[in-house]
């Protein structure tokens, strides 16, 4: 037998709402989470990852002892633990002998792992170790700008692979408007070498260069680290099929009250409020005043119009 | 989107998400110190955020209080999806009928005038028009079943009606689920598994059964609980297990004499619980048959004693074949059996 559920709370299916698939996605929010054992470089890392990606971003504080993402059977809770945030990038750090600073970087499709990036975190900068003027600083959510430099990028899979899910992990919400003076920091990422790559975070200065495009000038805010390539598992092909699916046709959105005539161009139709003419306060015509005020009040009235009229006359 | 600088290298630049890539620039020989390297990056990185950044703000804008407002292109670099594409939902039945039938839907006023009352009432819910709870009296008919309430009748039929919507509902719900394309806030439960017999769906304890269970916990100390330490607010405990009670098998008086009363009543009860097998239906019969021929045997013999020998030897056969003759006799034995 089956029952139908549905919640009973109007908030619960909000948010319900939010989590369904949509035609057209805005963002991906971000898992942050450690394994076992983690050193205190990767703390530093995962904690200013996730203040990087504020608002966007779940942490996880604890142990978590069954996550082994590469392993099969390793990804469940992983997994889990998407569905349950509705995260669907997730930055995994484990430190072992074997793979000193280690962070795993995932994507997932429809909660289930899609692809995995393992890299090492080599030269690790903090944001604190970092001196620059506080007003550059950039603010919490806005949209960067993002740089990959090197040849490395195109050519190694391993790196080209790494790229993808870098900007994917960085860039945060798809808009369609960007207000242009909230620009204010960057990312750029260097190849170094076939396995190596430097990624820097950057504040932006304005300069005026005398045109309608102001000179960019970068400013080094950290956090800034070497990421080493290790492991990398890219999506079988069904999968990367299914996924890059985008909606073709996006439904219109029916405008209200706004039609359109071939002779008479847009015709929109605006609709007035009554005239609430019975709650109109009127002079004099209080009923909440007694019946002998009232009556001397008119009364009054009116021998000042008669008296008008007699200075009229006289 | 590709553009010139001056470098005449062309940078890939993709505005919907802000990105620029430098796919030609490598180092010809990696910078020694750390702080060169870094130094050469920031300046390739701001080379490529100037490369966005002049297209960006040659776009046309729109002033806002807060600056101005570019709208951006879609992002070119393709990313994968986060959750599937929204499937369309399956058409109900009743949507495949109404189709295939040229059935439309026609708009109908929320209100409705009501010609009993003279006021306008709501077509459904509370308040109705023609709301079958607001007539009083049903008009008897001739195909009317006597013993049945026409009331209740209607409640009931209203009720069949409503679980059969239901019903169909869920059919629908289903068929949606199989393609995968459930509304986001409805969720099919089952409520049973569907092979049964296997394992009961696990019960849940009641307040009252943990109640009892936590006051035998509380007393099976050595002491029965008599000298555990409560807990501040602590009630006393519900329900405390019945101990055995062992009486002494030495006969006496008083407290004695207890344990044979005891088990005596338990054998009273036993005896009377099986005391109607003790009646052997049976052979109390055959005891009953047996004495009342005794008892016609004397009588005979005391009415003729010449015919007693033959009488003793077959006594059957000859009654039966001197049914007419020996009127008396015979009615005798009749009765007798």
């Amino acid at each position: 037998m089956m029952k139908i559920k549905t919640p009973k709370k109007g908030r619960v299916k909000r948010e319900l709402d939010k989590r369904a698939p949509k035609l057209v996605e805005t963002g991906k929010k971000t898992l942050i989470l450690q394994g076992t054992k983690t050193s205190g470089t990767l703390n530093c890392v995962l904690s200013e990852i996730y203040h990087l990606k504020k608002g966007g971003a779940v942490r996880f504080t604890r142990k978590n002892d069954n996550i082994r993402p590469f392993e099969s059977g390793g990804e469940t809770s992983l997994e889990f633990f998407s569905l349950k945030t509705d995260c669907s990038i997730f930055v995994y750090g484990s430190h072992s002998k074997k793979r000193p600073n280690n962070l795993v970087i995932g994507r997932m499709y429809d909660h289930h792992v899609y692809d995995l990036v393992e890299v090492g975190v080599e030269n690790f900068k903090s944001i604190e170790s970092f001196t620059y003027d506080k007003k550059i600083a950039p603010r919490v959510g806005s949209k960067p700008f993002i740089a990959f430099i090197g040849e490395g990028f195109e050519n190694v899979d391993e790196l080209k692979h790494l790229k993808e899910v870098l900007l994917d992990l960085l860039r945060g919400e798809v808009v369609e408007n960007i207000n242009l003076a909230g620009l204010d920091h960057a990312y750029v990422c260097t190849a170094i070498s076939s396995n190596k790559v430097y990624l820097t975070h950057c504040a932006l200065r304005l300069k005026k260069s005398g045109t309608v495009v102001p000179r960019m000038e970068l400013v080094e805010v950290g956090p800034s680290m070497d990421l080493v390539v290790r492991r990398h598992r890219l999506p079988n092909e069904g999968l990367r099929k299914e996924a890059m699916k985008t909606a073709k046709d996006q439904p219109k959105k029916k405008v209200k009250n706004v039609s359109s005539d071939a002779i008479q161009g847009t015709i929109g139709k605006i609709y007035i409020p009554d005239q609430k003419v019975g709650e109109m306060a009127l002079p004099n015509k209080a009923k909440g005043v007694k019946r002998e005020r009232r009556e001397a009040k008119n009364k009054e009235a009116n021998e000042h119009a008669s008296k008008k009229q007699k200075e009229e006359s006289e | 989107m590709e553009m010139e600088t001056e470098t005449q290298k062309p940078f890939q630049v993709d505005m919907g998400n802000l990105l620029a890539f430098n796919p030609f620039h490598n180092f010809p020989s990696l910078p020694t110190s750390r702080d060169e390297l870094v130094k050469e990056c920031i300046q390739e990185g701001t080379k490529l955020v100037q490369a966005i950044a002049d297209s960006i703000f040659n776009l046309p804008s729109t002033e806002d209080a807060d600056g101005p407002l570019v709208k951006l292109p879609t992002p070119t670099t393709k990313l994968p999806r986060e959750k599937h594409l929204p499937k369309p939902k399956p058409p109900t039945k009743w949507e495949e009928f109404a189709k295939k039938k040229g059935i439309k839907k026609r708009k109908k006023d929320k209100v409705v005038w009501d010609e009993q009352t003279g006021t306008w009432k709501r077509r459904f819910g509370y308040d109705r028009v023609n709301d079958d709870k607001d007539i009083p009296i049903i008009e008897a008919k001739m195909t009317d079943e006597p013993g049945v309430d026409p009331f209740a009748k209607r409640q009931d039929d209203k009720k069949k009606r409503v679980e059969k919507q239901e019903k169909n509902r869920l059919q629908n719900l289903k068929q949606a689920a199989k393609i995968g394309a459930l509304p986001s806030h409805v969720q099919l439960a089952a409520t049973a598994l569907p092979i049964t017999g296997t394992q009961a769906p696990p019960k849940k304890v009641t307040k009252d059964e943990l109640g009892n269970v936590a006051g035998m916990a509380a007393t099976s100390t050595a002491s029965g609980g008599k000298f555990d330490r409560k807990l501040p607010g602590e009630k006393p405990a519900k329900k405390q297990g019945k101990h055995r009670k062992f009486l002494p098998v030495v006969e006496g008086s008083g407290i004695g004499s207890r344990e044979k009363e005891q088990t005596e009543n338990v054998l009273n009860k036993l005896i009377s619980k099986h005391s109607h097998e003790i009646l052997n239906v049976d052979k109390a019969v055959t005891m009953y048959n047996v004495k009342k021929e005794k008892k016609a045997r004397n009588k005979r013999n005391q009415e003729g004693k010449s015919s007693s020998a033959t009488n003793k030897l077959k006594p059957k056969k000859q009654l039966h074949k001197k049914n007419g003759k020996k009127g008396p006799g015979s009615s005798k034995k009749g009765k007798a059996k």
